[in-house]
């Protein structure tokens, strides 16, 4: 028997991402690669960012409120968007079910839009079991809000979003 | 020594439940569940006597040590190196021949950083001998945890020295066969684990040693998972050095202790310098007291020391033959136990024999983390991960395992309520 703390740290969904492994598989080109490694455990991921250009329609039209509206007259470029995140990984449930999660949430976004998501996960998962107001924009990764009580496991569930963060910074850098 | 030649035990585990309610840790709940601390091979627990003891130290004599002349200083003294005495008996050597260090990674740095200083001409004539070459080789095993294997990498790297590592076979032992091939008269040195932190194995030290010093090598035994589960003779193994620290045997974190044989202790030019460790100085040169104090600069771990003591007291009096008695029986109820389970798979000899009290294992389908955390929501303490062995992982052909390290405080009851934690993760992961 597991205790419902226990129960409620690997919720279904959880489980099933860190076996469906949404974007796992390195998909050739890419615009920026980022590698990732827990020292402590061994968890290490290669994650890369594959953008396509931005046409106003978009491969998603869920982008919501997420504070981009309202710029698109702005810049000579609009933004171009993520097409899909693709990876190779190895690690525990939590770490790889937050990589799949992420994969399915970022396709569609702007690279804007995912840093917002990024820094939105990472303030949950520093609430320790607290949460944030607006979870919504993180769609089902949202879930990974119950491993924010487990302080020792929220490096596991960071390690995706971190290598994203760092592809979204390189191209950022790269278009400065 | 092997576990098996020694006699038989009369402790059993009514002894160690007294043992056990000599620690206060041990007495308490985690998540709900009596705790059941089997990570003792990452750290032991304290017992209310080596608290005790440094408690005492700090009400009754706190003083710096080798210096003043007032009556606390005198007693601090007299009780640090009485210290000394009391753990360089535990392990068959000379009180000058021990070496108060921070850990055992501390100890292991020393002698490599002693050794780089000879290669770069300090230490004059005596030092000779431990010049290390871009023709010289440092020879280490496969098994090594990164203490024993980082430092002789950056001793290799600064002295241009060619590292070495005897490879292991398949359950995890080591063929001495390798070893003759692989130490040669190029060998300076022979850094060798007596028990795996992994595998359990325990290695066969003292042919490692004939094999060393017939080639005119050194060898340096990592003794942090032997000194506190089995019965020690430095003396008797003829090594030249060996380490351990003192947190994986009762005492507190922040001691440990490097043995070296008198002659190489006061040939080895010093590592860390500062005061407390000279005789004469000016402001051009110092001259450099002997083993051991030419080796502990700055103010030293006193009350640290004092209390690893108590601990080699506390052991000394259960009996290092009964402690290591108790741990194989412990770890072969755990070997069996894990072993009759579907998707287990052993890290290392699947035999009791020649092995110490603990297992590391990988779990089909079940990665080491969730195995802990699993684990951690009954209440048991476990070590998931690398265990600060990387290449030996590599070896086995896995990142990270779940490993279960026994000490003499332990029960069958820990040891069941283990296997049985074990026996229903992969269900609860949905992978069976």
């Amino acid at each position: 028997m597991a205790s419902p703390e226990l129960a409620g740290l690997y919720q279904q969904v959880i489980l099933d991402h860190s076996k469906l492994r949404k974007g796992s598989g390195l998909v050739d080109g890419g615009v920026a690669e980022s590698h990732q490694l827990n020292p402590t455990c061994g968890d290490e991921i290669t994650l890369r960012l594959h953008l396509v250009e931005g046409s106003g329609s978009g491969l998603g039209s869920d982008s919501g409120n997420a504070g981009t509206a309202g710029d698109g007259t702005h810049g000579s470029a609009s933004e171009p968007i993520i097409e899909r995140l693709s990876w190779d990984g190895q690690g525990c449930s939590i770490s790889m079910a937050s990589a799949s999660l992420l994969s399915e949430l970022a396709p569609g976004l702007t690279p804007t839009e995912l840093t917002e998501r990024i820094a939105l996960f990472r303030e949950m998962m520093r609430s320790r079991g607290a949460g944030v107001e607006d979870d919504e924009p993180l769609g089902d990764a949202a879930v990974l809000e119950s491993v924010s009580k487990y302080i020792a496991r929220v490096k596991c569930a960071m390690l995706a979003w971190v290598a994203a963060e760092d592809t979204v910074q390189q191209v950022t850098a790269g278009r400065a | 020594m092997t576990l098996a030649d020694q006699p038989r035990t009369t402790f059993g585990n009514d002894d160690a439940k007294r043992v056990r309610a000599d620690f206060p840790a041990l007495d308490q709940e985690v998540n709900g569940h009596a705790l059941v601390y089997l990570d003792s091979g990452a750290t032991s627990q304290k017992p209310r006597a080596v608290l005790d003891v440094e408690r005492h130290y700090y009400e009754r004599q706190n003083a710096a040590v080798h210096r003043g002349a007032h009556t606390l200083a005198a007693l601090a003294t007299e009780s640090y190196e009485q210290a000394r005495h009391t753990v360089a008996t535990f392990v068959g050597v000379d009180d000058d021949e021990i070496v108060w260090t921070s850990n055992a990674t501390e100890a292991i740095n020393l002698v490599a950083y002693g050794l780089s200083n000879a290669s770069l001409g300090r230490g004059g004539p005596e030092a000779d001998a431990l010049r290390l070459t871009a023709d010289s080789e440092i020879v280490i095993t496969e098994g090594e945890h990164h203490s024993n294997l980082v430092p002789w990498q950056e001793l290799a790297a600064r002295t241009g020295a060619t590292l070495r590592a005897i490879p292991l076979q398949d359950d995890g032992t080591l063929s001495l066969d390798d070893a003759e091939r692989l130490v040669t008269d190029r060998t300076a040195i022979v850094a060798v684990t007596h028990v795996s932190n992994v595998t359990g194995v325990i290695n066969p030290i003292a042919e490692l040693v004939e094999i060393a010093h017939r080639h005119g090598a050194l060898l340096l035994l990592d003794a942090c998972q032997s000194a506190p589960h089995m019965p020690l003779d430095l003396h008797a193994l003829d090594v030249d050095f060996a380490v351990f620290s003192g947190h994986k045997m009762l005492a507190p974190t922040g001691i440990g202790a490097l043995y070296g044989r008198r002659a190489l202790l006061n040939a080895l030019p010093p590592f860390l310098t500062g005061g407390s460790m000279i005789t004469t100085v000016t402001l051009e040169e110092s001259g450099y007291l002997p083993a051991p104090q030419r080796f502990e600069a700055g103010t030293q771990r006193i009350s640290q020391a004092i209390a690893l003591a108590a601990a080699t007291d506390y052991l000394g009096a259960i009996g290092m033959h009964d402690v290591a008695a108790w741990e194989h029986t412990l770890g072969e109820r755990l070997l069996a136990g894990l072993l009759e389970i579907d998707g287990v798979r052993v890290l290392g000899p699947q035999t009791p024999e020649g092995r110490a009290g603990l297992v590391a294992f990988d779990l089909d389908g079940v990665h080491a983390h969730d195995v802990g955390q699993f684990l951690d929501d009954r209440g048991i303490a476990a070590r998931v991960g690398h265990h600060c062995a990387q290449p030996l992982h590599r070896r086995f052909g896995v990142t990270a395992s779940t490993r279960a390290s026994t000490y003499v405080y332990n029960t069958f009851e820990d040891v069941d309520a283990f296997v049985d934690g074990v026996r229903d993760i992969r269900s609860f992961f949905g992978v069976v």
